[in-house]
C-alpha cells in the first residue's frame, strides 16, 4: 500500500518523495512545494552587500558600503535618495531567470508558491506604510492577465496598495542601461487613490531589480506627491 | 476575454459599444452556429494562416475586428480551450485532465480566478476564458498540380522486405485506413514510406510525417525534400520558421500538432515508441486531433509496447513486419551475463570482473564500443575505472552540453569507448561497434529500449556483425521478452527469405 500519494515539483514536475517524519506526522509542517535539487538552484544574497540596492559588493566595484552603481545614482542630483533601499531575495542566476521568464512571459502564475513562505518573512521583518507594486501599462496587463509584482504580495497574504499608473511603453528588458536610465517618467500617481501619501513609507514591490531605473522613477513620483520615504523589495538581484 | 452573446453570435467584450452581461466561452453551454455566408469576400491570407490549426488569438497577426467579422460570416468557430465538469477539468487543446496540471490565476482578461492548463503552457496560455480559433471556411489552394504526375524523384531499390511494407502503405492510404509498420532497426524504413508519401499526394491530400523528436524532424526533412522535390515542405519543431507555411507535406514534432486541428488527410508516426510519445498521453491527444476524420494513420516504430504486440498478435490491428535488415544478415542476438552486484561493487571503487574482461578485448582489438549505464550517477563512477585501462573513454548523458561533439568524435572514431545512458538507444548510428550494458536488469532498461541498444550493432552492410552482451545481477522479464523478440524476427527473416544463409 502506498501511504502518501506522489507529489511532483511546481518548478520541474518531477516526481518527490515527501520527507516524512514523527515531526511531520504529528505537527504537520509547512506544504513543501519545490523538490529538493530546484530549491538547491536558488541562491540567496549573502556576504557583504551594497548599503542601499542589496548588490554583492565585489572587490573592484565597490565604495566602501556602496556599489558602483548606486555611487552613480547618488552623484546624479535628480536622482539621489530617491530609493533608501532596496531588500532582494535571491541571486538573479540562470536559473531564476527561467523560472521568472516562465512565471511572468509564459504566464504560469503559480510558480509564485516558490517563493511565497520568503517573501511573508521578509515583508514582516520590514517597516512601510503601503506596499505598492509596480504597475503594468493595461495593454500589458491584458497581455499577460496578471501583475507579477502584485502577485508577490497577495500571495504572501499581505494587501496590496495601488499609488501608481504606468504609460505604456516598449519593454524594459530590451533596453540598455543607459536607455533605462535616461527614460522619460513613465509613472504617474494614481488619480483614483484614495490614499493619502503625506509622509508616509511606502515599500515598492517588483520581481526584479537591474539597474534600479524602474523603482528609482516610481520612487520619485511618489516622493514628489508627499511620501516621507520610499523603499523597495524585490526577488531577485 | 469576455464574450456578450446574442442569439445568433458572440460577441468580444473589446468590441462592444454597450455593456450588456457577458461571460466566458467557458461559461457559455451551448455556442451558436453561424452558416457559412458565400457572398462574405474573406481575407485570403487568414485563410491560409488559419486552416487546419487551432491559434489563440495572441497567435493571429489580425485585428480582432477582422477576426470576429469573419466569425460573424460562418468562416471561423471560437471554441472552448478548457472546461470544468465539476472537479473534472479538461484542456481541450491538449487533451490533460490529470488535476495536477491545473491551476487558477486572478485573470486580468475576464476578472475572474481562470484556471489554467499548465501542461502545454509553453505553446502560449490556454485558460477558461481563452478562445481556441479555427477556420472553418473553404480551404485554400495549394500551388502547382499534382495529378498524374511522377512526383518521387528517387532511384534506390527497395529490398524484398522493404517492398512488401512500401506496398501495404500504398494500400492503407488508397483504403484511409491504420496500419503499423514493426521494422526492426536498421530495416531502412523511411524508404519505405515514398510510395505511400506520393500516393497520398495524389489524392489530393495534406500529408504530415509526425515525430516525437526535433533531431528527426531536422534530419528527415533534406530527404524527404531531396525526393520530393516540387513538393513544398513545411518542418515543423520549437522555434521554426515555418510555421505558418500551408503545405501539402508537413514533417513536424508531435508537439507542434498541438496547434493543427482537423488539418491531415494521412499522418505518419514515425518511432511510436520513442519517448515521450508513448509516455506522454497529450501528444496521442494532439495527433488525434490534427488528423481528419476518415484519415490514413502510419505508425512506424522497431519496437511496438506489448499491447500494440497482443493485438497483432489477435488479428485486431492492421499490421506489416519489416523483419530483416537491408543488408540481409540477422541481427545480433543479445547474450546475457550474470556480473553480480555491480552496485556494491562500484561503491567500493571495482567492476565485475567478466565486464572488465569484455572491455579489455575490446581495447586489445581496437574495437569501439557503446555501453549503456542505467544512471548518470553510476556512470559517473564507472568512468574513471575505465579509465585506468584506457585513456580514450568517454561518458555522455541528455544533459552533457558536449554531448554532439562527443558522439561526433565516436563517428569518426576519436573515441574508442563511449559510455551513456538510454539517449543513446536510438537514432545513433556507429559503423562497427560492440555493445554492453551493465546492469541491464534496471527498470529503465524496458523490453523496447533494449531492443532499440541492440539494434545498435551490425547496422552497416560492411560490418554486419557486432556483439550485444547484457551484463545484469537477475535476469528480467523485459530482458528475455528483448531477446526473444530479435530471435522471432530473425527467424521470420530467414523463413521469408530476406536473410542470407
Amino acid at each position: 500500500m502506498k501511504l502518501f500519494s506522489d507529489e511532483y515539483c511546481l518548478i520541474c514536475h518531477g516526481i518527490r518523495t515527501p520527507v516524512i517524519s514523527w515531526t511531520s506526522l504529528l505537527l504537520g509542517t509547512e506544504e513543501q512545494l519545490v523538490c529538493e535539487e530546484c530549491q538547491n538552484k536558488f541562491k540567496s544574497l549573502s556576504g557583504e552587500r551594497c548599503g542601499i540596492c542589496s548588490r554583492v559588493l565585489e572587490v573592484d566595484y565597490r565604495k566602501e558600503e556602496l556599489c558602483y552603481d548606486c555611487i552613480r545614482w547618488g552623484q546624479d542630483s535628480t536622482w539621489s535618495g530617491t530609493l533608501t533601499q532596496n531588500k532582494s531575495l535571491y541571486e538573479y542566476n540562470d536559473f531564476l531567470k527561467e523560472v521568472i521568464a516562465k512565471y511572468k512571459y509564459r504566464g504560469d502564475y503559480t510558480l509564485v508558491r516558490a517563493f511565497t513562505s520568503r517573501i511573508k518573512e521578509e515583508l514582516t521583518s520590514l517597516s512601510f506604510d503601503a506596499l505598492t507594486p509596480i504597475p503594468l501599462s493595461q495593454e500589458r496587463l491584458y497581455e499577460r492577465g496578471f501583475n507579477q509584482a502584485e502577485a508577490l504580495i497577495t500571495e504572501a497574504g499581505f494587501r496590496p496598495t495601488h499609488l501608481l499608473t504606468r504609460i505604456h511603453t516598449e519593454k524594459q528588458s530590451k533596453k540598455s542601461r543607459s536607455d533605462r536610465i535616461h527614460l522619460p517618467q513613465v509613472f504617474q500617481v494614481d488619480g483614483e487613490s484614495a490614499f493619502s501619501l503625506e509622509e508616509k513609507t511606502i515599500l515598492l514591490v517588483d520581481d526584479i531589480y537591474t539597474t534600479g531605473s524602474t523603482l528609482r522613477h516610481a520612487a520619485k513620483v511618489l516622493l514628489e506627491h508627499g511620501a516621507k520615504s520610499v523603499s523597495s523589495f524585490t526577488l531577485a538581484r | 476575454m469576455r464574450f456578450a452573446i446574442d442569439t445568433y453570435q458572440l460577441i468580444p467584450s473589446p468590441l462592444l459599444k454597450t455593456r450588456p452581461e457577458t461571460k466566458t466561452i467557458s461559461q457559455i453551454d451551448s455556442l451558436p452556429h453561424i452558416p457559412l455566408q458565400p457572398s462574405f469576400s474573406f481575407n485570403h491570407e487568414l485563410q491560409r494562416y488559419l486552416s487546419g490549426k487551432q491559434l489563440l488569438l495572441e497567435e493571429l497577426p489580425f485585428p480582432l475586428k477582422e477576426i470576429q467579422e469573419h466569425y460573424q460570416n460562418g468562416y471561423l468557430i471560437y471554441r472552448k480551450a478548457l472546461i470544468q465538469n465539476g472537479r473534472q477539468k479538461e484542456c481541450l487543446r491538449c487533451g490533460t485532465k490529470d488535476h495536477r496540471w491545473f491551476s487558477t490565476f486572478p485573470c486580468a482578461r475576464c476578472g475572474e480566478n481562470c484556471v489554467y492548463c499548465r501542461q502545454c503552457l509553453m505553446m502560449g496560455r490556454v485558460s477558461s476564458c481563452t478562445p481556441l480559433i479555427s477556420w472553418v471556411g473553404p480551404l485554400p489552394e495549394i500551388e502547382g498540380s499534382v495529378k498524374d504526375q511522377e512526383l518521387l524523384q528517387w532511384t534506390g531499390t527497395l529490398s524484398a522486405g522493404q517492398q512488401h511494407a512500401s506496398n501495404a502503405v500504398v494500400h492503407a492510404t488508397r483504403q484511409q485506413t491504420e496500419l503499423l509498420v514493426w521494422a526492426v532497426c536498421g530495416a531502412g524504413k523511411t524508404e519505405v514510406l515514398f510510395k505511400g508519401i506520393e500516393q497520398a499526394l495524389h489524392q489530393g491530400g495534406r500529408v504530415c510525417i509526425a515525430t516525437p523528436r526535433t533531431d528527426v524532424v531536422l534530419e528527415l526533412t533534406p530527404r524527404i525534400k531531396a525526393v520530393f522535390p516540387d513538393i513544398e515542405v513545411a518542418s515543423l519543431y520549437g522555434g521554426s520558421e515555418d510555421r505558418h507555411k500551408y503545405s501539402r507535406l508537413t514533417i513536424a514534432t508531435t508537439h507542434q500538432l498541438l496547434r493543427f486541428y482537423q488539418a491531415f488527410d494521412t499522418v505518419i508516426v514515425d518511432e511510436v515508441d520513442a519517448f515521450p510519445y508513448s509516455v506522454d498521453s497529450t501528444l496521442q491527444f494532439a495527433v488525434q486531433q490534427a488528423r481528419k476524420t476518415g484519415s490514413t494513420m502510419i505508425y512506424l516504430t522497431a519496437t511496438p509496447s506489448s499491447t500494440w504486440q497482443r493485438e497483432c498478435r489477435q488479428g485486431k490491428r492492421e499490421f506489416v513486419t519489416i523483419p530483416a535488415r537491408y543488408h540481409r544478415k540477422p541481427l545480433p542476438v543479445p547474450k546475457f551475463v550474470w556480473c553480480g552486484n555491480w552496485g556494491k561493487k562500484l561503491a567500493n571503487k571495482a567492476l565485475p570482473d567478466n565486464f572488465v574482461h569484455w572491455v579489455k578485448k575490446r581495447i586489445e582489438k581496437n574495437k569501439q564500443a557503446l555501453i549503456f549505464a542505467p544512471k548518470i550517477a553510476s556512470m559517473e563512477l564507472i568512468l574513471p575505472l575505465l579509465r585506468n585501462y584506457h585513456p580514450n573513454i568517454e561518458a555522455v548523458h541528455a544533459e552533457d552540453p558536449h554531448r554532439k561533439e562527443k558522439v561526433n568524435s565516436m563517428r569518426n572514431k576519436e573515441i574508442l569507448i563511449l559510455l551513456t545512458t538510454t539517449i543513446l538507444e536510438r537514432g545513433v548510428t556507429f559503423p562497427n561497434i560492440d555493445v554492453a550494458v551493465l546492469g541491464a536488469e534496471d527498470s529503465i532498461f524496458t523490453e523496447s529500449a533494449l531492443v532499440q541498444i541492440a539494434g545498435r550493432a551490425g547496422r552497416s552492410a560492411q560490418f554486419p556483425n557486432g556483439e550485444v552482451t547484457f551484463f545484469h545481477y537477475g535476469k528480467t522479464e523485459a530482458m528475455v521478452l528483448a531477446q526473444k523478440q530479435i530471435v522471432s524476427m530473425n527467424k521470420e527473416g530467414y523463413k521469408k527469405g530476406l536473410l542470407d544463409e
